[in-house]
């Protein structure tokens, strides 16, 4: 049973670009129910104690990926993350780690989006076919081996939660090296080759230090580290493979 | 003008920050322990090689009670290591396979375990018969 009379303390990192040198913590009382989310949390605050709190949700539904913030320093999905399963204590909340922090819970991605752009995450055809020719065909075995990574929603939580990247934010990163394989693993796809110079790069899988957080983490349970992992083994192949080939070969 | 100041939090202390991270860099360095073990195995071949004397010496200084605490402690550390190992072995393998049905986590993690629990009671086996 929801009691109305419960009120949960959130504490905010708050950070406005245009006043403060630094982030800092702002703590707000919340009254909740417990049918309320941490994004419905924030939501209240924004309407009944500071309207310039800022942060980022579409969906309320775990799909879009927008929500993500660090809660008690763990990155999660805020509309699926609930106030009930913390109170009585406190809440912290802060921007997703490792990313800059734009305003408030909200960090500048435009490095992801850069990453993801460079992983070709579509499917670069292994042969031209013509509408006349029919649809790419495919068993459920082949698409059995990349739909666990094609679940991604692109929120980042695992990008929060690898230190590698928090260290070297070049990486490329769990998410988008997940998405890279999972293109890979597709039969219809043939771009294997194009995507090996990156997977293979200083920024490639090699930074990884398998702690393996990112796929504890993952909403979707993509398990990006296992996709980054198989490409350490797959760019290892590649590279000594390449003494053993003919030369001239494409 | 850009108002755009994006905060760059420090990365200080990041390990300190979270359980899992706290776990993580205490398992990477329980390496150190068999490091140390390698390295102890190592001094006894030089010794070998130096003839009777020294190796008979060598022998001698493992019996010594500072030897057998640090050899616990190496023991200890290799056993935890070996399990935080294992424990990875279902995110670091690609899909293992066996009758066309993919393994799940924890059969690969106990596979891991048998085989090693294997492998050392075969070598010990082994070095007895032969001792
Ligand atoms: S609001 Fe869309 S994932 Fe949370």
């Amino acid at each position: 049973m929801s009691d109305p009379g419960k009120i949960i303390e959130i504490e905010v990192l708050r950070y406005n670009p245009e006043n403060d040198e630094a982030p800092h913590s702002t703590v707000y009382k919340v009254p909740f129910t417990d049918d309320m989310s941490v994004l419905q949390g924030v939501q209240y605050i924004k309407d009944n104690f500071d309207g310039s709190l800022t942060f980022r949700w579409s969906c309320r539904m775990a799909i879009c990926g927008s929500c993500g913030m660090m809660i008690n320093g763990v990155p999660k999905l805020s509309c699926e993350t609930f106030l009930r399963d913390y109170y009585p204590n406190r809440i912290s909340l802060e921007a997703l780690a490792h990313f800059p922090i734009e305003k408030d819970l909200v960090v500048d991605w435009s490095g992801f989006m850069e990453k993801l752009e460079s992983v070709h995450p579509y499917i670069i055809p292994k042969e031209k076919r013509s509408p006349e020719e029919g649809e790419y065909l495919q068993t459920p075995e082949q698409f059995g081996e990349y739909i666990r990574y094609a679940a991604c929603i692109n929120c980042t939580l695992c990008y929060s939660a690898c230190p590698q990247f928090g260290l070297d934010p070049d990486f490329i990163g769990p998410g988008a090296l997940a998405i890279l394989h999972r293109y890979n693993m597709d039969s219809r796809d043939g771009g294997a080759t194009r995507r090996m110079e990156l997977v293979a790069s200083e920024e490639g899988v090699f930074t990884c230090s398998a702690a393996a957080y990112c796929s504890e983490v993952c909403p979707k349970h993509v398990d990006p580290a296992n996709a980054v992992n198989i490409n350490k083994i797959n760019a290892s192949k590649d590279y000594f493979l390449r003494f053993l080939r003919p030369k001239g070969e494409s | 003008m850009s108002k755009r100041r994006p905060y760059i939090r420090p990365m200080d202390g990041w390990w300190k920050k979270n359980p899992f991270f706290i776990e993580y860099v205490i398992h990477e360095s329980t390496a150190f322990f068999v490091l140390a073990y390698a390295l102890t195995l190592l001094v006894g071949l030089v010794r070998l090689g130096q003839g009777e004397t020294a190796w008979s010496a060598w022998l001698a200084s493992l019996k010594t009670p500072l030897a057998i605490v640090f050899h616990v402690c190496l023991l200890a550390g290799a056993v935890y290591h070996a399990f935080s190992w294992f424990k990875l072995m279902p995110v670091t393998l690609p899909p293992v396979r066996i009758g066309g049905r993919k393994l799940r986590a924890d059969e690969i993690v106990t596979g891991g375990f048998v085989a090693a629990v294997a492998g050392a009671a075969f070598i010990y086996l082994l070095v007895w018969g032969l001792a």
